[in-house]
């Protein structure tokens, strides 16, 4: 404890501080924790509540075992991490342009408008998101081909195609996540000692020197934080991807949280879907364990 | 000694960052105010004769006006109940040092982290035995998963910014703990509880994959009707962005309020 001079006399055992957490570790454990065990012992359970006659036997492993030969939960999996590999490279360029401009001194209530307005993209109901594509993106009447057709490429047909469907999300998230990235990138620029910055401006005119060499290492920490906070959120991404597509045409973007709704909800097989929730689970939490090792561990 | 084309592409810059973050919310809500013959027409109109007549209609909509009602009931009661539960765990990890605190802190971050989905499918057999299926409570609850976290984080932060020498001379006055909680640490902490839980309710707001799951006709939220309005043949448009209008506005209020702690909000506190 940090007060040493004054004694405790009231309220103040060992177990003061259990009795100002329990509320809310007691509520978590209840809705979260209880669930996560229900979800692993379903998932050894065949579980189809649309066939309730069969009841729902223990089957050991089975159900893991199917999971990991099922050809379309590993490719949901592997277009989940190629549309990480393909939206974050996206996000980062302009993120970091974005936070430049933003960094870079005068004009300031231009500059102050537009860090306020990137607030609104982070805002906007992820649903709302994908209502929103779905207009955009139509073939006939949606405001991207009208673009596309000042520079010549025409009748794009975005949400009909596998290739356009893939590519309006990521256009959805591109817009979405952007300014996440360039909050932090910002926020990681205007870590950089004003004297380092402007010592290094009289040695060089090369803004990209400056950035190697003088911004860079002060920016890799937001790098990891976007990294992490990234591939944590495209394993979450589910809202705006099934509003759009509903993971069509075909498995276009069958994105794996829209893959496992569908076997829960549409196919009801129960006991499957948990133990591909499980595996996710399992997945995520070695992400959270990154997350906490490399960020939090200065803090704490 | 800055070019006058410097700051002109600079500007230029700036500009193009707030058409990009713009763009989608304006053509949705100009799209809100037309007739459907003029969302429908190819190529898009940019100049029109604007209706409210999409608006008249939604708010004339029972199913709309409901999920409107909906919305605000789970999103507000699971805030406070967030901040409620929240608060006083912030203040044992701002005070105090424990054993196990380090497992809390990930514990914690774990749930800003887990996918909606994992936990959807077991929470919807529970609430189908329970038969809490299509009841306020259901979501109420659940959505503590994510607010509980949020409220925690950002108000340890502001718990641990309070000067340690104001308790201790209310000690000296016979304070207890919880008198020192209620008197000091609630009122000097509340511009962070007032962001957490404005960010509470945000989520709470914006979130679809639960209240698709767990409702049916009585509690849908304003996100599932909105998409609900996706199927058919000819989709209302008009009325369709009207409701998102009327999602998003509020929020996007909210949001403009917080926007200094947006980062912090959505990373959790690992960045400043």
């Amino acid at each position: 404890m940090r007060e040493t001079t004054v004694k405790p006399n009231r309220g103040y055992g060992r177990w003061t501080p259990f009795w100002f957490l329990a509320p809310a570790v007691l509520t978590l454990f209840v809705i979260g924790i209880y669930p996560t065990i229900f979800a692993l012992v379903t998932s050894f359970r065949q579980y189809n509540i649309a066939r309730p006659r069969e009841g729902f036997p223990f089957v050991g492993f089975d159900n893991y075992i199917n999971v990991l030969s099922d050809s379309t939960f590993w490719a949901s999996l592997l277009l989940t991490a190629r549309f990480y590999i393909t939206v974050l490279p996206i996000q980062l360029v302009l993120g970091l342009i974005i936070a430049l401009l933003l960094h870079k001194p005068g004009l300031g209530l231009l500059k102050s408008l537009a860090r306020v307005v990137l607030v609104v993209p982070l805002a906007t109901t992820y649903a709302v998101v994908g209502l929103i594509g779905r207009l955009i993106f139509n073939r006939e009447f949606g405001v991207a081909n009208q673009f596309l057709d000042v520079v010549g490429i025409g009748g794009i047909d975005w949400l009909g195609s596998q290739g356009g469907a893939f590519a309006a999300i990521v256009i959805m998230d591109v817009w979405q996540w952007t300014p996440f990235c360039a909050l932090i990138l910002l926020a990681g620029l205007s870590m950089v000692p004003g004297e380092i910055e402007e010592a290094a401006r009289l040695e060089t005119r090369s803004k990209l020197a400056m950035l190697r060499y003088v911004q860079l290492p002060f920016l890799l920490p937001s790098l990891t934080a976007i990294l992490i906070m990234r591939s944590a959120d495209v394993l979450k991404l589910f809202d705006m991807v099934f509003v759009m597509t509903r993971g069509g045409p075909g498995s276009a973007t069958d994105l794996v949280s829209i893959y496992i709704q569908r076997v829960g909800f549409r196919i009801f097989d129960l006991g499957t879907a948990s133990a591909q929730a499980i595996l996710l689970l399992i997945l995520t939490i070695l992400i959270s364990r990154l997350y906490i090792r490399v960020l939090y561990r200065e803090v704490n | 000694m800055r070019s006058k084309s410097g700051i002109l592409l600079h500007a230029i810059g700036l500009v193009l960052i707030i058409a990009f973050s713009l763009f989608p919310f304006y053509w949705m809500v100009s799209s809100s105010f037309k007739t459907q013959a003029q969302i429908l027409a190819s190529p898009p109109q940019w100049f029109f004769t604007p209706t409210l007549q999409n608006y008249a209609d939604i708010f004339a909509d029972a199913k709309v006006v409901n999920a409107i009602i909906n919305s605000l009931i789970v999103a507000t009661s699971t805030t406070l109940l967030a901040v409620a539960l929240g608060t006083p765990a912030a203040f044992a990890l701002a005070r105090y040092e424990f054993k196990g605190k380090s497992d809390l802190w990930f514990w914690f971050i774990s749930n800003r982290m887990t996918s909606p989905i994992v936990l959807a499918l077991p929470v919807y057999l529970i609430a189908m035995y329970a038969n809490l299926l299509d009841t306020h409570i259901v979501l109420i609850l659940i959505y503590l998963t994510f607010n509980v976290p949020i409220v925690v984080w950002i108000v340890t932060d502001q718990f641990k910014s309070i000067p340690p020498d104001l308790e201790q001379a209310a000690r000296l006055d016979g304070a207890d703990q919880f008198t020192i909680f209620r008197k000091i640490y609630l009122p000097l902490g509340a511009p962070g509880i007032a962001v957490s839980a404005i960010f509470s309710f945000i989520f709470s707001w914006n979130e679809l994959l639960y209240a698709l799951v767990l409702t049916r006709r009585n509690v849908q939220t304003a996100p599932v009707v909105a998409t609900s309005f996706m199927s058919g043949y000819e989709l209302p448009w008009g009325k369709i962005m009207a409701t998102g209008t009327v999602i998003v506005l509020p929020v996007t209020i909210f949001a403009l309020i917080v926007s200094r702690h947006m980062v912090r909000g959505l990373t959790m506190g690992a960045t400043k």
